[in-house]
């Protein structure tokens, strides 16, 4: 054989490996504390352990990755470990949140031959997931799918909410976690004897670990979903006042029942929102509504037109006015909510202190609609006056004088039907019912969605303005869209186009297609 | 570096013979510093180095015990330049920095250096930041070793070789009288293991003695004719010497059989992932053993052509081994073997990227087409190579791709910053984009989402004068942003000097936030906090006054978001001459938090009465637009979804990790954005006023709430069914 061809001698190789673990983190979630424990933890036991990470900046917030590889080697080896993780060559991957989780995967850190995936189901938002004027948060069910098909064994559930309960950080939760896995061939007390030689917050963190130690070995999972599920009350039998009940009884007799859920929550809202008069007028509306419906064949859809109309016509009608505001602010229960939010305990006193910064627009439509719309006729006066009130009033809602401001102004909402902005809001509103109306015997999906697009009006002012301006261009395609039978799918998509950033480009675009149609 | 401290890792300086130090790379290098009997250490903090300084900063005793001078240089020049010390006395000192963005700024005093040659052992420890977790351009340090001579050593990653290679350097530096540079990447900078120690040594000449007994000698100084005699000296005598060393102390190694057909040559800072990639092809095992011929190059710079001719010799093919472009050894190699004639085929970067990290997947992939192409007998009877392929081409994987969000680095929960660059936006908002050149720093952030503000970096301290040719007369200015440690690292100087010399009509935006922050915390000049050994709190504003520049605002309190926005509109209406200089300063909040949590918990246990304030958001109030958090990104200010049927988006929520710096309070008052947010202000250990006033104003404010509410007609939830 010539040497050109000898075979390599691998006859003094060991086929000793290293148990390979990764840890996917944020900034600033203790990833590094958690490396740091698992290296003591190995070397305690004699093992042989090294660990290393990329955490780059000093700032918070970003994905990082630590590394680790741990070997039982022999007295006075010295074993040449790897500085970062393979695909497809790691044991343990550990993520301390959900899409962290999905992040290993893509990885290719987490292989079904090998892979236990410990991981945390809460989650962090990304700034691009939060900034979105809709909703932008990302699928956790898509993460599930992929993880479950992806690791070998999977180990999931809220690290973050057990720590927080018992006081720690979710870097102890998922060292017990780690150890309640059983995937490291060290005792329940040496992962304990790490925890107490690392000095800060020993108690809490043994507390955090045990329960997740326990958790870990339950064989069911934390169901996770996108959104919580609607709260829906039912109908009461007796809602202790006869106005009330005379509402009820209303949806009741002129209601088929699959509207009854929504058609109760619209008028909870109204009814809180100013009075149950005014949420007889809803009905009212929503009954016109109910026999258009009838009449363009909704029955077999099951009233789907009045469905929607149900719950927007009530978001319409309970829109956010300085009176509102000041209801809210001064509501019974608002105060204790706060404090149990900022966790104040029962010796702690709690002041609050409220941002707000009226402008002219916002008085003067509360107005009463005569003086307001005179005051807005001179720009002079209109500008004089801005200038007293347009600016950021920091209120402090807990002393007795801003109290009574508050209270004061919310005790005029009563008054509300004669405002500049009521009137206004029920010509939007009206005009908005009588485009769906118009459509809904021609194109009852159309219509669905023409209804569905009041989803777009929110916010405050520039923010209202913005997403009243948005609403105004989604209705601007119906005269295109009113002969398609797909008109309904294009106008659901101009909406979910709206939603995807602030100044409605991604519209701007989507409205251009409609354009070539 | 005020705010952290660094106490038990500066107990591992103090190991002895013999005892074993356990913990990070970067520190097993300073310790290493420390055993080879240094005299000073200087340098710029930056990932994945700052550990050395910031341990150093905290190790007085240590230092002082030793006699070893330490000191935070200004910039990577001045930590360069301060190598001048061992120029011409026998004494060792030690610089580090980030690589290659400070070599760079270096460069200028490395060449004199270099040029001149050094008496004493000079070695600059380089943090190599080049592939993941890098914060700057992707280059080879490689460069600069070779244009000015500089021996270049990069170990392998496990603390033994990292340490000994440090007293090595310090050896070689003073055999070739040629200052050395260490190179480690980022992971072995962070790579926690174990090494032997050794006892610190005092340094036999100090720098006391030196002081006192001064020499000069002009055939050091770098002026014509001696230059020329340098750049003699340099190939005539160091390189030779330097070779000779390196031969004869063996700092490269050979691993593996002494023949084969083929053999693999590796940089020493690659050797571990090298070996993992064998492994997996079935060559090599966890110990290090390997079936393939290895030779190892702990010095990248010089090459020794003997070591590697005789490697080379008897072998069809070898594989070289370097991350990065362009790829210096592989040239290197090929002209070696050719001058002498030798027929081996150099592979390299024909079955290896050009560029990019060189992970175990790239290697392993690498090593197999070298292996397929030479020796593709050493490819039977493998295990079955790690391989994710299938995994990640299925469907179900495939769709994280839409879900899984981009998570890069951002400001901090409470960062002064915020505020600046959220009063920007609200300026865009109204007078349009403008040109903006940005900086080094946290600052840098801005180019995220939700700012996106920012169009070009140039380097640190250069933000304003990469704006300089926007020198005319336009409808709009140019801004430009740079950081109270690139103020003082070149900024003044080279940003506002130009600028204020020029008559340039632009904005300067000087983000001042008390410490070189993004570096971990470090002071800088103009900090505020009294550092004993520094002399610190000296005004940015009185140092642009006093290079010239006539129209400078500061802000106290950048949180001020509608005085920050007026003061940004003042400047880019000006029409002053010369720079709009706007200095806005507030203190780092998560150093701030480090310095003040402590000191208000020992209050609250005291019984102090002391008032903590977060924010809060009504989320019946919240319409779910969030335009709150696009001019935020607050990790704090998130978003849940609601269980109201009459909700479709998620609504704007506060957690707990809130510091109450008054961002989104202050800026959704300045954006007129919406009355949902609300600051609560708990009060600790009240005092008697407190409750009196409490209980007066819960009692009459709770009978005016019951007082409303019994004439409130609602549905209770829970009514009876």
């Amino acid at each position: 054989m010539s040497p050109d061809t000898a075979l390599p001698d691998r006859s003094t190789l060991s086929s000793d490996k290293p148990i390979t673990l990764a840890i996917l983190a944020m900034g600033g979630q203790g990833g590094g504390v958690l490396a740091d424990w698992i290296v003591a933890l190995a070397e305690s036991c004699g093992w042989f352990a090294q660990s290393t990470s990329v955490p780059g900046v000093a700032q918070r917030t970003g994905a990082t990755i630590y590394y680790i590889e741990l070997l039982k080697a022999p007295v006075g080896s010295r074993p040449v470990l790897s500085l970062m993780p393979t695909p497809g060559d790691v044991d343990i991957v550990m993520a301390a949140e959900l899409m962290e989780a999905g992040r290993s995967v893509l990885r290719g850190l987490v292989t079904p031959d090998r892979t236990t995936l410990i991981a945390s189901t809460h989650r962090s938002y990304a700034v691009g997931e939060k900034e979105k004027p809709g909703d932008g948060i990302g699928d956790p069910g898509v993460v599930v799918e992929a993880t479950d098909f992806a690791a070998k064994r999977t180990i999931a559930f809220d690290m973050e909410l057990l720590a927080t309960k018992q006081g720690s950080v979710i870097s102890a939760t998922m060292f017990g976690a780690l150890a309640g896995s059983g995937l490291l061939p060290f005792s329940k007390s040496d992962f304990e004897a790490t925890i107490r030689a690392g000095g800060k917050g020993i108690d809490a963190s043994l507390r955090a670990f045990n329960a997740s130690f326990e958790r870990a070995q339950a064989p069911k999972r934390d169901a996770i979903s996108r959104t919580p599920e609607k709260r829906f009350s039912p109908l009461p039998g007796d809602a202790w006042h006869p106005k009330l009940n005379a509402l009820v009884e209303h949806i009741k007799s002129d209601f088929p029942e699959a509207l009854h859920p929504m058609l109760f929550a619209g008028c909870k809202k109204l009814v809180d929102f100013q009075d149950v008069e005014y949420a007889e007028e809803y009905l009212a509306r929503l009954n016109d509504l109910l026999q258009i419906d009838r009449l363009a064949g909704g029955e077999p859809k099951t009233f789907q037109f009045t469905l929607e109309a149900a719950k927007y016509v009530a978001v319409a009608m309970a829109y956010d006015d300085i009176y509102r505001v000041a209801d809210l602010k001064t509501r019974e229960g608002r105060h204790d909510r706060i404090r149990s939010e900022v966790g104040a305990l029962d010796h702690q006193i709690v002041y609050t202190v409220d941002y707000m910064h009226p402008r002219m627009e916002e008085v003067c439509g509360s107005l009463p609609r005569g003086l307001g719309r005179w005051i807005e006729a001179r720009p002079k006066l209109f500008n004089a006056l801005d200038r007293i009130v347009n600016r950021g009033r920091r209120v402090r809602s807990g002393t007795i004088a801003w109290f009574l401001v508050l209270y004061m102004i919310a005790g005029f909402k009563s008054h509300r039907r004669m405002t500049l902005r009521h009137e206004r809001e029920v010509a939007h509103r009206e005009s908005w019912l009588k485009a769906a109306t118009d459509v809904l015997p021609v194109n009852y999906d159309l219509a669905v969605q023409i209804i569905r697009a009041r989803r777009l009006v929110k916010g405050y002012s520039d923010t209202h303005r913005r997403g009243t301006s948005k609403f105004d261009r989604v209705l601007s395609a119906i005269p295109a869209l009113v002969g398609r039978s797909d008109g309904g799918d294009w106008l659901s998509r101009l909406q979910r186009a709206a939603l995807l950033d602030e100044n409605g480009i991604a519209l701007d675009g989507a409205l251009k297609t409609i354009a070539t149609l | 570096m005020a705010e952290r401290s660094f106490a038990r890792e500066v107990e591992d300086l103090k190991l002895g013979e013999g005892d074993i130090f356990r913990g990070e790379g970067i520190l097993a290098i300073t310790k290493a510093l420390l055993q080879s009997g240094v005299s000073y250490v200087g340098g710029y903090q930056g990932a994945p180095i700052s550990h050395l300084m910031d341990v150093l900063a905290d190790a007085r005793d240590v230092l002082d015990d030793l006699g070893v001078h330490f000191e935070t240089s200004a910039s990577e020049a001045a930590a360069a330049a301060m190598l001048s010390a061992s120029v011409m006395y026998p004494i060792r000192g030690a610089v580090t920095w980030k690589s290659t963005a400070g070599t760079n700024v270096a460069s200028d005093a490395l060449s004199n250096l270099a040029s001149s040659g050094v008496t004493g052992g000079a070695l600059i420890i380089i943090g190599e930041d080049y592939g993941e977790g890098s914060s700057i351009m992707q280059e080879r340090s490689h460069a600069f070793a070779m244009k000015s001579q500089i021996w270049l050593l990069d170990p392998r990653p496990n603390l033994s070789s990292i340490v000994d290679m440090v007293e090595a350097g310090f050896a070689l530096s003073e055999a070739s009288n040629t200052p050395v540079m260490l190179e480690v990447r980022i992971r072995t900078c962070h790579v926690h293991g174990a090494f032997t120690a050794k006892s610190n040594k005092r340094p036999d000449y100090t720098l006391r003695q030196a002081l006192e007994n001064p020499l000069r000698d002009t055939a050091r100084i770098v002026l014509p004719p001696a230059s020329f005699a340098h750049e003699k000296e340099k190939l005539e005598k160091r390189l030779p010497a330097a070779i000779e060393f390196i031969k004869s102390k063996r700092l490269n190694e050979h691993f593996g059989p002494q023949d084969g057909s083929i053999g693999i040559i590796v940089l020493g800072g690659l050797y571990n992932s090298a070996l993992r990639s064998l492994q997996q092809l079935g060559l090599a095992d966890v110990y290090g053993q390997s079936a393939v011929p290895l030779y190892v190059l702990n010095v990248a710079y010089p090459l020794i052509d003997d070591e590697l001719t005789a490697f080379c010799a008897n072998k069809s093919a070898v594989l070289m081994i370097e991350e990065g472009a362009p790829d210096y050894l592989e040239q290197s190699l090929n002209a070696i073997l050719r001058k002498r004639d030798i027929q081996t085929r150099v592979s390299g970067k024909d079955v290896l990227p050009m560029g990019g990290e060189y992970t175990a997947p790239v290697l392993v992939k690498g090593i197999r087409s070298f292996l397929e192409t030479y020796a593709r007998h050493y490819l039977g009877n493998q295990p079955p190579i790690a391989d994710p392929s299938a995994v990640l081409a299925d469907p179900r994987v495939k769709a994280l791709t839409e879900v899984v969000p981009q998570r890069p680095a951002g400001f901090c929960i409470g960062c002064p910053e915020r505020p600046i660059f959220a009063a920007m936006k609200l300026v865009e908002q109204e007078l349009g984009q403008h040109h903006v050149a940005a900086d080094i720093g946290c600052h840098l952030f801005s180019i995220l989402p939700p700012f996106n503000i920012g169009a070009t970096t140039m380097g640190y301290g250069l933000g304003p004068a990469s704006a300089s040719a926007f020198n005319v007369k336009a409808d709009k200015k140019s801004i430009s942003i740079m950081g109270d440690g690139g103020f003082w690292h070149n900024g003044l100087t080279s940003s506002v000097g130009n600028a204020v010399y020029n008559r340039h009509d632009g904005v300067i935006l000087v983000v001042d936030n008390y410490y070189s922050a993004a570096t971990g915390g470090q002071d800088v000049l103009s900090s505020r906090a009294l550092n004993p050994r520094r002399k610190t709190n000296n005004s940015i504003v009185s140092a642009v006054r006093g290079i010239g520049a006539t129209w400078v605002r500061q802000i106290d309190r950048t949180y001020d978001v509608a005085r920050m926005r007026a003061t940004l509109k003042e400047a880019l209406s000006s029409t002053a001459s010369g720079p709009k200089i706007i200095v806005a300063s507030s203190e780092c909040m998560l150093n701030k938090q480090r310095r003040v949590k402590p000191l208000f918990n020992e209050a609250v246990k005291r019984g102090d009465r002391v008032v903590k304030e977060r924010f809060g958001i009504d989320a019946d109030i919240c319409t779910g637009d969030h335009a709150c958090i696009r001019l935020s990104g607050c990790p704090s200010l998130s978003v849940k979804h609601t269980d109201d049927p009459l909700r479709d988006d998620p609504v704007a929520v506060i957690d707990n990790s809130c510091v109450g710096c008054g961002n989104c309070g202050e800026v959704s008052e300045a954006a007129i954005l919406c009355p949902s947010f609300y600051r609560a202000d708990i009060i600790h250990n009240p005092s008697r006023l407190d409750k009196f006033l409490a209980r007066v104003r819960e009692t009459i404010i709770s009978w005016l709430k019951s007082r409303r509410d019994s004439r409130r007609i609602v549905f209770t939830d829970g009514a009876a069914i």
